[in-house]
């Protein structure tokens, strides 16, 4: 038995003989919060669904703890918190009489149905709007209702689909905290496209493109795929290249407009200090040295990208 | 499980004032037939005079307000049930029930059941006041139970397709409109057959059904076919979506 809490195994799913998800397979185990990340249309919802048993995959599996999700839908549901893109609450409903009905349809028991609604409530910050009716909330709010909704009966694996759109960043902060919160103890799986999110709250990262996986591991990867080894120079009276390729450790020099270079530099080696002193002494005019990143953004047209001329 | 599906539709009917005008509307117009009811037969009775032409005070008034019940339940139950499941389609609310722990049967017996119940009450309501009658006479319980048995069976038949229509569109109002005129349908169907009375498709009638029960007779034929009827449609209900969660 082995300790994974989700296990997708070549998940495929067909929509009229296009494929809007392609043999995807990942594991996550306990206390690992995985970010999947993708462009629109990219079969993010698609995957979700599936792994919810909200929608049946055309081929492949899904298990939950062990349990197969086609075989044992029940048990394997009774694992899972799932907040879907649209927020199903229902706003006619006060947000107790929601929680409270959430909490039964998960099977907790009559005698914890009360302390769980007061702990979902408790945790996503809601204490205060028990008797509101759902419809009146603002958005922020209904979205706590949506994720308390998920986490009511302690599932084992909380599956969020963009859970900070239309919120504001201060609500997108306490969410984000939140989010963190619940994957010390649950295992979570959230999508977004915002990418500074999945760098802040995610261990592991998916990207997802045209229904296929182009990138699975751990954020450090993509975080030191991100930092390079290079640096940004601004000079008023930039050099030519070869002057500054003579410098120990600096392996590419590019020039760019306004005077600007940037420098590639070997692994292991801090060439920042020698520039200084080259372009001191040679009157280069320096007026800016910088470590140059790639934004996360860019990794990740890279990856998408990469796929796209690998098709074509 | 079902129990908690019930419970949930119960709930957000009288959370809005659709439940709740139905309701008092209703019971409006049934207490007015009754009022109605026992008036007439005072009417009509002190000019029979031969023990042949009087008919029992439970039927005479039973008749009244049933034969009314029967013909305004098709059009309360269509705008009950039209929400049931298309509203859930539309705000997308689906998903809630899909991701718990609940198979999907469970899901349409559960709506169904709520219905059910809620209409029940109606029916209950009615006995009562009928029962009220033997203060001042004899009745004829037995009557006023096989009238509600078949009323019972008779709701719950309209609920079936009701469910089964709400299921097919994300319109409510359109959810409606199908099951009020295939409801309408099958109540008169054997009115085309009237010169035929033996045709097969006349007795697929609702209505045909349901007269025996009104005559204060209990027919397991016909409560056969009140059953079926049910698990004919919460069976097309359960698979309509499952489809759902096949083709997505």
């Amino acid at each position: 038995m082995n300790n994974y809490t989700v296990e997708a195994i070549e998940l495929t799913r067909l929509y009229g003989g296009r494929e809007a998800v392609s043999n995807v397979s990942f594991t996550l185990s306990k206390g690992q919060v995985l970010g999947f990340l993708g462009p629109n249309g990219a079969g993010k919802s698609t995957t979700m669904k599936m792994l919810t048993g909200n929608l049946a995959p055309s081929q492949g599996s899904v298990k939950i703890c062990g349990i197969d999700m086609i075989e044992n839908p029940k048990e394997a549901k009774a694992l899972i918190g799932y907040l879907p893109e649209m927020r199903p609450l229902y706003k006619e409903l006060t947000v107790d009489e929601y929680l409270t009905i959430a909490a039964r349809l998960h099977r907790v028991s009559a005698k914890h149905i009360k302390p769980a609604v007061e702990e979902a409530k408790e945790r996503c910050g809601l204490s205060h709007m028990s008797k509101r009716l759902i419809e009146n909330l603002s958005n922020g709010y209904q979205q706590r209702v949506g994720i308390a909704q998920s986490i009511i009966h302690k599932p084992m694996v909380v599956i969020l689909d963009e859970p900070t759109v239309g919120l504001d960043p201060i609500q997108i902060r306490d969410i984000r905290a939140l989010i963190r919160e619940i994957g010390s103890d649950h295992s979570v799986i959230l999508s977004t496209h915002i990418l500074p999110e999945v760098e802040m709250v995610c261990d592991h990262v998916q990207i997802i493109d045209k229904g296929k996986l182009v990138f699975n591991g751990a954020i450090d990867v993509l975080k030191k795929q991100r930092i390079g080894n290079k640096l940004l120079i601004g000079m008023r009276n930039p050099p030519a290249v070869e002057a500054m390729l003579s410098i120990p450790d600096v392996v590419e020099a590019e020039s760019l407009p306004n005077g600007q270079m940037r420098v590639r530099f070997a692994e292991d080696s801090a060439p920042a200090e020698s520039i200084v002193q080259t372009a001191v002494k040679n009157g280069w005019g320096l007026y800016q040295i910088a470590p140059d990143q790639t934004s996360l953004e860019d990794v990740f047209v890279q990856l998408t990208y990469q796929e796209q001329e690998q098709a074509a | 499980m079902i129990i908690n599906v019930a419970r949930k539709e119960l709930k957000s009917m009288f959370s809005s004032p659709m439940g709740w005008v139905i309701l008092s509307l209703l019971m409006f117009a049934f207490g007015t037939y009754y009022l109605n009811g026992v008036n007439d037969y005072f009417a009509v009775m002190s000019g029979a005079m031969r023990p042949a032409e009087r008919t029992g005070v439970t039927q005479f008034v039973g008749q009244t307000v049933y034969g009314f019940a029967s013909f305004i339940v098709l059009f309360a139950v269509p705008l009950l049930s039209m929400r049931l499941i298309s509203e859930e389609r539309r705000n997308q609310t689906l998903p809630f029930l899909f991701s718990a722990p609940i198979s999907l049967t469970e899901i349409v017996i559960g709506k169904f059941l709520g219905l059910v119940l809620f209409l029940s009450i109606l029916i209950v309501y009615i006995g009562l006041m009928l029962s009220t009658l033997n203060i001042w006479a004899d009745i004829d319980f037995g009557y006023i139970v096989a009238n509600s048995i078949g009323m019972l069976l008779m709701v719950a038949s309209f609920s079936a397709l009701g469910l089964y229509f709400s299921s097919m569109t994300q319109q409510p109002v359109v959810a409606a409109i199908l099951t009020f005129i295939a409801l309408f349908a099958l109540m008169f169907l054997d009115r085309f057959f009237a010169g035929d009375p033996s045709n097969t498709l006349a007795s697929l009638s609702l209505t045909r059904h349901f007269q025996s029960f009104a005559s204060g007779l209990i027919d397991t034929a016909d409560i056969i076919y009140f059953v079926l009827f049910i698990a004919t449609f919460l069976t097309l209900t359960v698979r309509r979506l499952d489809a759902d969660r096949l083709r997505g």
